[in-house]
C-alpha cells in the first residue's frame, strides 16, 4: 500500500540551502545522470515509456511517446526546451520546484537531451520570477563548472549547452508553439498544427517541449526504476504529482502524492475548509479547466476521473472557494484575464473573448436578462475549438460550467440589480473569521 | 539618447548565446530596459542593427509583452494580483488602497518616480495569495496594512526583503538578471516559504515516503519487460513476453494515431494544458 502522501520532487525542499550543488550531490543527485550515460539513449525512452510518465503541464501525453517522435534520421540538430511558463491561473508547483531545487530540473534536462540526441536545451522561464531564475542560472552555471553540461560530459563523448531563457509577460508562451516563437526573438502567436513541434519545432527542427515537473521526475524513473514510478498512481495514471491547494483552505499549499488521490483526501490534509465555512467551487488543475462542486469530492484525481465528471486534471491547481464567493464574479475575473491575454491571431477568440467580457459585466451588474445567459452559450459555442491554441477554449470552460452549476447566482444579479454578495467576506482577513462584527 | 559601447557590446553578447542570434531578442530588450529605463527608440534600433532585422519587427515584439515598458518605470515596480483567486482572497482591495495611498491609477509612476504600481496577472504564487511582486520578487500573504508599509518604506529607502528572496533591489537591476547577466543574489533567502512545505512536513510527521526502491521487486529489473507492465501479471515464458511487448508497441501506435488525428478541440485544448 503506498502512502497517501509521496514526497519525491517535493523531498528536498526542506533541506538547508537546497539549491546549491554540494546539498543536490549530498542526496544523491546527478547519481541518476552517471546511470544514464551508460545506457543507450533509446533505453531511457524506453524506461520513461514504460514507467507511463504522463506530461505533468496539464494535457499529460504520454512523455517517452513524445520523445519517440523525434526522427533520428531527420539530419537536422534536435533540441529540448522546457516550458517552465507556470502562468495558468491557480498554478504554482513548478515555480517552487525550481527554486528550491533548480538541480533536479537539470539533472533532468540533461538525461532527457542525451535521450533525444540533442546537444542544445532552453529553459524557458517566465519572466515575471526574478530570484527562480537567479536560482536556475546559477545551477546552469554550477553543473558547468562541475562537468555536468558541456563538452564531454564525463567522459561520455556526449556535449550539452543550456541556456536559460527569461520570457517577458505572455500567458499565451506556455502555449508551446507561442513559446517556440518567444524562444526565436519574435511575438508569441501559436502556429498551425500540424507539423508538430516533434517534427518541425524550433528552428523548424526537431524538438520536445516538456513542462518542469515532467522534465524533473526524469531523474528518479532512471534513478529508481520504472516499476517503481509504476507502483504509484492509478492504472492509467501513474507515479506522483504536486498538487497545489489555494484559496479558501486551512493551510494552503503544496502536497506530493500519487495521481488519484481525492480532493476530501487533499483538504482533510490541509485542515479543513478556513472555520466555518463550507466548498461551493473549484478548479480541478487551473482556471481553464470545467468548475467542480462540493458534489466531486470523491473524484479520483487523476487524467480519467476528472474527465469522467466533464473537467480536465489539468496542472493539479486546485483553486478552492467557499461560500462567501460570488461565482460570477469569479468568472468575470477570469474572463478578463483570457480577454487580456488572448494574441490575436485568431478571430473567434480575440473578438469572441472580447464580448465575452461584455456580456458577462453586464450580468455582473445586473444588466440584462436571463436570455444572456443563453447569449453567452452561444458565444462560448462560437470560441470552442474554432482557434489555433486552446486559450479561448479555456476562457469557455469557467463560463459554461459555471452557468451550469449556478445559474441561480447569475440570476440573483438581475434581481438584485447587481451583486448581492459582500467582497469583504471572502478576503483572507475577513472579520467572519476571527469572530469579530465588521 | 544612443547606448554606451558597453550596452551594445553586452546585447551583441545575448545574441551570441543562441544557435540563431535573433533568439536573443527577448533578453536583449530586458537590457535595454536596464540599460535605458525603458524601451527606447534608441534600444530598438540598436536590437535591429544587431540582428538584422527591421526597427518595426522589434518594435512589434517590444509591443507584445506586457513586461516591456515604453514609458519610465519607477525605481520599484510594484503588482498587485487581481486574477481570480488573489482578487477574492482581498487582491482587489489591496490594489485599491494602494491607488488611493500613492494617489495613481494603474500603470502610473508616483511624482517621486519611486513607485510604479500595476495590477499582474497570476504569478504562480497562489497558495501565497494575496500576492504582490516588487520587481518581480515574491511578497507573500499581503494585507493592506502590509502593503501600504511596504510602499512607505520603499519609498522612504528602508531596506526591504522579499518573503521568498533577497533585498529587494531596483527594477533596472532586476531587468539585467531578466536579461542573464548574474547579480550573485542565488544565495539569498530561503529554500522554500511555509506554504511550499505544508504537504512534506505532514509527511514527515506521518511517516510517508515513496516507496523504497531497494525494499521490494521494484528496483530496476534486467528484463524491460518486466517493469513495462508492474500491474500485470508476468508471464515467465518469454514467447508470451514477446507477445506482450507486441501488442503494447501497437496500443502505442494506435495512440500517437489517436492523438495526431484528434479532433482540432480536443488537440489544442490538450497541447494548450501542456503549455502551462
Amino acid at each position: 500500500m503506498v502512502d497517501t502522501l509521496t514526497p519525491v520532487l517535493t523531498d528536498d525542499w526542506d533541506a538547508e540551502r537546497s539549491w546549491t550543488l554540494e546539498t543536490y550531490e549530498s542526496r544523491g543527485g546527478y547519481g541518476a545522470l552517471q546511470k544514464a550515460l551508460a545506457m543507450a539513449p533509446d533505453e531511457i525512452v524506453t524506461a520513461v515509456k514504460d514507467s507511463g510518465l504522463r506530461g505533468r503541464g496539464g494535457a499529460g501525453f504520454p512523455t517517452g511517446m513524445k520523445w519517440s517522435f523525434i526522427p533520428q534520421d531527420n539530419p537536422k540538430p534536435k533540441y529540448l526546451v522546457v516550458n517552465a511558463d507556470e502562468s495558468e491561473p491557480g498554478t504554482c508547483k513548478d515555480i517552487p520546484l525550481m527554486m528550491a531545487t533548480p538541480h533536479t530540473l537539470v539533472e533532468g534536462v540533461i538525461i532527457s537531451s542525451f535521450a533525444i540526441r540533442a546537444n542544445h536545451a532552453f529553459i524557458y522561464i517566465r519572466g515575471e520570477v526574478l530570484h527562480v531564475i537567479r536560482r536556475v542560472q546559477a545551477a546552469v552555471a554550477e553543473a558547468y563548472a562541475a562537468g555536468h553540461l558541456g563538452k564531454n560530459i564525463h567522459g561520455s563523448g556526449y556535449d550539452l549547452d543550456v541556456v536559460v531563457h527569461a520570457g517577458a509577460g505572455a500567458y499565451i508562451c506556455g502555449e508551446e508553439t507561442a513559446l517556440l516563437e518567444g524562444l526565436e526573438g519574435r511575438r508569441g502567436q501559436p502556429r498551425l498544427r500540424p507539423p508538430f513541434p516533434a517534427v518541425a519545432g524550433l528552428y523548424a527542427s526537431p524538438t520536445v517541449i516538456n513542462n518542469v515537473e515532467s522534465i524533473a521526475s526524469v531523474p528518479s524513473i532512471i534513478g529508481n526504476g520504472s516499476a517503481w514510478f509504476a507502483s504509484m498512481g492509478t492504472e492509467k495514471s501513474k507515479g506522483f504529482g504536486i498538487f497545489s491547494l489555494s484559496g479558501h483552505v486551512t493551510r494552503p499549499g503544496q502536497y506530493e502524492a500519487p495521481l488519484g488521490i481525492t480532493l476530501r483526501q487533499l483538504i482533510d490534509l490541509a485542515g479543513g475548509m478556513r472555520h466555518g465555512h463550507e466548498l461551493k467551487f473549484w478548479t480541478p488543475g487551473g482556471s481553464s479547466t470545467p468548475l467542480l462542486t462540493a458534489e466531486h469530492l470523491d473524484v479520483p484525481l487523476d487524467f480519467e476521473g476528472v474527465a469522467g465528471v466533464g473537467s480536465m486534471l489539468g496542472t493539479r491547481a486546485i483553486q478552492l472557494f467557499d461560500e462567501t464567493t460570488c461565482v460570477v464574479r469569479a468568472v468575470l475575473r477570469w474572463t478578463e484575464f483570457y480577454k487580456h491575454e488572448s494574441c490575436g491571431k485568431c478571430t473567434p477568440c480575440r473578438e469572441g473573448t472580447w464580448w465575452l467580457v461584455q456580456t458577462l459585466a453586464a450580468l455582473e451588474r445586473g444588466q440584462g436578462s436571463e436570455a444572456d445567459l443563453d447569449l453567452l452559450l452561444d458565444q462560448c459555442d462560437n470560441i470552442l475549438g474554432r482557434s489555433f491554441c486552446a486559450l479561448g477554449d479555456g476562457a469557455t470552460s469557467p463560463i459554461s460550467s459555471s452557468i451550469g452549476y449556478f445559474r441561480d447566482d447569475y440570476l440573483a444579479h438581475l434581481t438584485h440589480g447587481g451583486c448581492p454578495v459582500d467582497p469583504t467576506a471572502s478576503t483572507a482577513w475577513a472579520a467572519s473569521l476571527t469572530g469579530a462584527q465588521a | 539618447m544612443t547606448l554606451s559601447t558597453e550596452t551594445r557590446a553586452e546585447l551583441v553578447e545575448i545574441a551570441g548565446r543562441y544557435p540563431q542570434k535573433r533568439s536573443g531578442l527577448l533578453p536583449m530588450l530586458h537590457l535595454v530596459q536596464s540599460s535605458e529605463g525603458r524601451i527606447t527608440p534608441e534600444g530598438i534600433t540598436a536590437c535591429a542593427e544587431i540582428l538584422e532585422i527591421s526597427p518595426a519587427d522589434v518594435s512589434g515584439v517590444a509591443t507584445f509583452y506586457t513586461m516591456y515598458k515604453r514609458k519610465p518605470v519607477g525605481d520599484y515596480h510594484v503588482g498587485v494580483c487581481t486574477n481570480t483567486l488573489c482578487a477574492v482572497m482581498g487582491g482587489d482591495e489591496i490594489f485599491a488602497t494602494l491607488k488611493d495611498h500613492l494617489d495613481v491609477g494603474n500603470d502610473e509612476t508616483t511624482d517621486d518616480g519611486k513607485i510604479t504600481l500595476e495590477h499582474v496577472e497570476c504569478n504562480a504564487a497562489c497558495d501565497y495569495a494575496p500576492v504582490m511582486m516588487v520587481n518581480w520578487e515574491f511578497m507573500d500573504n499581503q494585507t493592506p496594512e502590509s502593503a501600504v508599509r511596504l510602499v512607505d518604506d520603499l519609498r522612504a529607502g528602508t531596506e526591504v526583503h522579499s518573503t521568498r528572496g533577497p533585498r529587494l533591489c531596483t527594477w533596472r537591476e532586476a531587468e539585467r538578471v531578466l536579461a542573464g547577466f548574474a547579480d550573485g543574489l542565488a544565495g539569498e533567502g530561503p529554500s522554500a516559504g511555509p506554504s511550499s512545505l505544508v504537504g512534506l512536513g505532514i509527511a514527515r510527521e506521518r511517516g510517508w515516503t515513496a516507496p523504497d526502491p531497494e525494499q521490494s521487486d521494484l528496483a530496476a529489473p534486467a528484463d524491460p519487460e518486466v517493469d513495462a507492465a508492474p500491474a500485470v501479471p508476468t508471464d515467465a515464458d518469454s514467447g508470451s513476453d514477446k507477445h506482450q511487448a507486441a501488442a503494447e508497441a501497437d496500443d502505442d501506435v494506435a495512440e500517437a494515431a489517436e492523438v495526431e488525428q484528434d479532433s482540432p478541440t480536443d488537440e489544442t485544448a490538450a497541447e494548450k494544458k501542456e503549455a502551462d
